[in-house]
């Protein structure tokens, strides 16, 4: 598969060698790298992904990164790689961790109170109408007995 | 009882904000501090045929400092480490962090040098290893190869007062 | 002489602020006819000296008068004119200043057209809209005057920030602070239902255009800066999540809560305590985003210039203001009488679950946008909150709130029955799943979100065209409250399959490219044809040349630059666009590669991308639709007789 796109892309740009910074030439590892960076933080921007940044430490991380892809590593493997040496803040998907529960489980909580406030506001509520004649009727009766 | 919730939320979350105005979100902690300073061999500036790693080290309480010679606060901070290395407790070594080694090498020459060593690290391989996002950045390493410390920005009298002087007296300096 | 009197003219406004608040408020409270009558003409002066004050400003920026500190900072000779003029809101006091002018507008657009209000209630809206004017009025002349001078004068300006050089900035920024600041007129509402005690149909008819007003502004001002950014950052995104973004989404996703839960406290008199909690926390979420953008606590791309000393005051203001509201929302909310009953599957129930669905989301969006912050605050480390945790919890909140948009229209009041609505939803149902599988297919490899997004797109549509059947039907009335509930749901489904079509469909490619050499991409052919160099006014730039090209023909030449601004030093990259309504063919130039004239080249292929912006402007025109509505343009007589009915009655 990796070979055939590839082959594709080659002759498809015939003339030029794809390249995000010089440096790369596999779209295949080019792909993975594009997915593994936009979740990676750009530590010397302000807020810009990895894979969007243009700062020289941005291409020296996507640099080294296809190294690590070429090198066989797994997605785990890289993502540790980069938080062995900068730590979690490198990571914009938080990791799940007890640190980050409230974090992922929050939103889940508020849906769930939410759906709680929901079946007791609504759902469990009948509409209101106007009494029957019927009990108008056992209503008065009840009245005329407490306070004849 | 319900109706006081908001405010009790709001209230929770004002005290936090209050204290987010004394943080610094970009101040990024180190995850390599108490963990072993990474191993690294580099061709020495001026001297390529040499080279230099932190192993060369061991038994010695050093500063691994981080420049570049197009780096305006390194030369900031260069009076100050030329202090440091006049006093002769704690040797420092300079990496030169991905910048050309004759134009480092031209720069000590004529601004003098505080360094015992100064390693080129041109592709920024080493500086990676050691979480470098800029320069000037320090680390206090150990007898053991241990990084103490990591301060990030120049060093001035008040930082190496109350950042690195704790350390150094629990090292024994 | 000019900023003397800009500065002069904003100390009046304060005072003047001082009188509004006081005043009517006493007024109201004191039922006094004559305080209660300062409010209007208060505001309508307040208005008047701030925008004097603006005038002052806008006139020294276009003057160049860089004796003022800030036309020095922001400004810069050969700056094109129209960027002299929006250089004036270009900076933290020249924005501050323009949210202090939008806030005087509202307040006396409400002294204007509040004439079929009750004078209390008049009285308590001015007057509290008085009380937040007293604060950021104290705010911009205490610490972020825009009028303070640099003497001796500097001979050059600085240059506005070249980000900021572009045509989104000059309606951006006003559009959002309208709708930023129009929510202030619902709290005030709010409030003023809150100190009278009295909660009634009537107040949600008076409060609900104001709303919507406020409401399509903002859903005007966020997608601009969306558009601003996709044109301006060059790397083809629209929505980063942001801390800035978010700042200004928060309060529309309560604002959009707000006015479902207004229609149901209008219609029928429900969820009353819950729908002045909302105006309450919309505006409140207005401060807080003020507050996150301008005092450094969150690290973001689109952050001002930032200062704590400003953000304490921001933080106390906010702790006045939101604070005393909810303390306030606490002490009287037992006053608010219940409205009445309705039933499980009865449109407002499906509100309810519509406000239960935007909260949550909002919560999530709040919860990820403060969770670095609170992690840092309690001394835990440090943590990335990106786009993956905010795409990944929005958008499955998000989408059942979408699929009820089909429902509650077609639900009726008090008393629906789920059996009615899902026979006659049934088809539409599958027609739309269908089809929105089938769409997923055809444009290329199937991704089940794009599916998602489709199926729901095309079941609002299908939903808007049986409510627009049912009503031709069944003879009765269209008012603009109709057609504004149609379009802007409508104009939501055109974004939503905008949305679903350019996030799973795009494509981009990074190439390296010599002169003379082509690409492909989503078969678009690209020729570079080199760069030659171009003097602007403010910057000098190399304008590439690329020819586009599909099947043989040629379809456009873009020409992307890079620009070096002659002030700042600064470098941008000037993307160019091709549009049409199905795709965007996008270009932008990357780096110089070597001395032959090869250059890096980012190209885009952004499939149905206008249907975004197309699908806000559709919303904020049903906005407009439904707060123009003829039940708020009572004639005066019945406005008159309405209003003694209310002051009686409820």
């Amino acid at each position: 598969m990796k070979r055939l796109l590839l082959a594709l892309c080659l002759t498809v740009a015939a003339g030029t060698a794809p390249a995000m910074d010089p440096d790369a030439d596999d779209p295949a590892v080019e792909a993975r790298l594009v997915e593994l960076a936009q979740d990676l933080r750009c530590l010397v921007c302000q807020n810009e992904s990895l894979a969007g940044s243009q700062a020289a430490l941005a291409r020296d991380l996507r640099r080294e990164i296809r190294v690590q892809i070429r090198a066989g590593r797994s997605d785990r493997e890289v993502i540790d790689y980069l938080t062995a040496r900068y730590g979690d803040f490198v990571l914009y998907r938080p990791p799940f961790k007890p640190l980050t529960w409230l974090l992922w489980l929050g939103p889940l909580v508020f849906l769930g109170i939410g759906a709680v406030v929901w079946y007791r506001l609504a759902a469990r509520r009948p509409a209101e109408s106007p009494p029957s004649p019927d009990r108008l009727a056992d209503a008065e009766r009840l009245l005329e007995d407490r306070h004849p | 009882m319900k109706r006081w919730l908001p405010l009790a939320a709001f209230v929770l979350l004002a005290g936090f904000l209050a204290k987010g105005l004394f943080l610094n979100p970009s101040e990024v902690p180190s995850p390599l501090v108490d963990r072993a300073a990474p191993a690294f061999s580099l061709p020495l500036v001026g001297e390529p045929a040499r080279s230099f790693g932190p192993e060369a080290m061991r038994g010695r309480v050093w500063l691994l400092n981080v420049w570049a010679p197009w780096c305006v606060s390194c030369r900031q901070e260069h009076p100050i480490l030329m202090q440091i290395a006049r006093e002769n407790r704690v040797p420092i070594v300079g990496l030169n962090w991905k910048d050309d080694a004759g134009e480092a090498a031209a720069l000590l020459a004529r601004t003098g040098s505080p360094y015992v060593a100064v390693p080129d690290d041109r592709d920024g391989r080493v500086g990676i290893d050691y979480g470098v996002t800029g320069t000037p950045e320090t680390y206090l390493i150990d007898r053991d190869g241990v990084i103490r410390l990591k301060h990030v920005g120049p060093i001035t009298p008040a930082v190496w007062r109350e950042r690195f002087e704790p350390h150094l007296k629990a090292l024994g300096l | 002489m000019i900023p003397e009197l800009g500065q002069f003219a904003l100390i009046v406004a304060l005072l003047l602020a001082l009188v509004q608040a006081a005043l009517p408020l006493v007024g109201a409270w004191r039922n006094d006819a004559a305080l209660m009558a300062t409010a209007r003409p208060a505001a309508l002066a307040q208005f008047g000296f701030v925008l004097v004050a603006f005038v002052c400003l806008a006139v020294s920026f276009m003057t160049h008068d860089f004796s003022v500190l800030n036309v020095a900072r922001n400004s810069y000779t050969r700056l094109p004119d129209i960027y002299r003029f929006t250089a004036t809101w270009g900076s933290h006091e020249g924005s501050l200043l323009l949210w202090v002018l939008m806030l005087t507008f509202w307040g006396a657009a409400v002294a204007v057209f509040s004439r079929r209000l009750p004078d209390a209630m008049a009285a308590r809206v001015i007057g509290v809209l008085g009380l937040i004017s007293i604060g950021f009025l104290a705010f911009t002349l205490t610490t972020s005057n825009p009028f303070e001078r640099q003497l001796p004068a500097a001979a050059e300006g600085n240059d506005m920030n070249p980000l900021l050089q572009d045509w989104g900035m000059i309606i951006h920024p006003p559009m959002l602070y309208m709708g930023y600041v129009g929510f202030a007129v619902a709290f005030a509402f709010a409030i003023a239902a809150l100190l009278s005690g009295r909660l009634d149909a009537a107040w949600a008819r008076w409060s609900r255009p104001w709303t919507l007003a406020a409401w399509t502004f903002l859903t005007l001002g966020i997608v601009l800066g969306s558009w601003w950014a996709y044109r301006e950052l060059g790397w083809g995104g629209w929505w980063f999540w942001d801390p800035t973004e978010n700042a200004s989404f928060m309060p529309w996703l309560a604002g959009t809560a707000l006015i479902h839960s207004l229609a149901a406290t209008e219609k029928r008199g429900a969820f009353k305590a819950w729908t002045v909690l909302l105006a309450l926390t919309t505006f409140s979420l207005s401060l807080l985003g003020t507050f996150l953008v301008r005092s450094g606590v969150l690290s973001s791309v689109h952050a001002f210039a930032t200062d704590p000393a400003r953000g304490a005051f921001i933080l106390g203001f906010l702790v006045v203001v939101v604070g005393g509201s909810l303390a306030l929302y606490a002490w009287r909310a037992p006053r608010i009488i219940a409205g009445g009953g309705y039933g499980g599957f009865s449109r407002e129930s499906l509100l309810l679950a519509n406000n239960v669905l935007l909260i949550a989301a909002l919560g999530a969006v709040l919860l990820g946008t403060l969770y670095p912050l609170v992690v840092d605050a309690l001394g835990l480390g440090k943590l990335s909150v990106g786009p993956p945790y905010f795409n990944a919890v929005f958008v499955p909140l998000i989408a059942p709130a979408l699929f009820l948009m089909g429902l509650g229209p077609l639900a009726r009041w008090k008393n629906g029955r789920a059996a009615d609505v899902a026979a006659r939803l049934k088809w539409p149902f599958a027609v739309s799943l269908a089809a929105g599988f089938a769409l997923a297919f055809a444009l290329g490899e199937f991704k089940p979100w794009a599916a998602l997004g489709f199926f729901l797109a095309l079941w609002i549509a299908y939903t808007v065209g049986l409510a627009f059947r049912d009503r031709l039907r069944g003879g009765g009335a269209m008012p603009r409250a109709f057609w504004g509930m149609q379009l802007a749901h409508f104009g939501m489904a055109v974004g939503v399959a905008g949305i679903a079509v350019v996030a799973a469909y795009s494509s981009e490619r990074d190439v390296r490219m010599a002169p003379g050499g082509s690409a492909e991409l989503a078969g678009y052919t690209f020729v570079f044809r080199g760069v030659e160099p171009r003097e602007g006014p403010n910057f000098h730039a190399m304008r590439g040349i690329v020819e586009v090209g599909r099947d043989g023909a040629r379809v456009a030449t873009l020409h992307p630059e890079k620009r070096i601004y002659t002030a700042s030093g600064m470098a941008m990259t000037e993307a160019s666009v091709h549009p049409n309504l199905f795709r965007d063919v996008y270009v932008a130039l990357g780096e110089p590669l070597d001395d032959r004239g090869a250059w890096s080249v980012r190209l885009f292929h952004k499939p149905f991308i206008n249907w975004l912006w197309l699908g806000a402007l559709l919303m904020a025109a049903g906005g407009l639709l439904a707060a123009t509505d003829r039940r708020y343009r009572l004639g005066r007589a019945a406005s008159r007789a309405a209003a003694k009915l209310a002051t009686q009655g409820a």
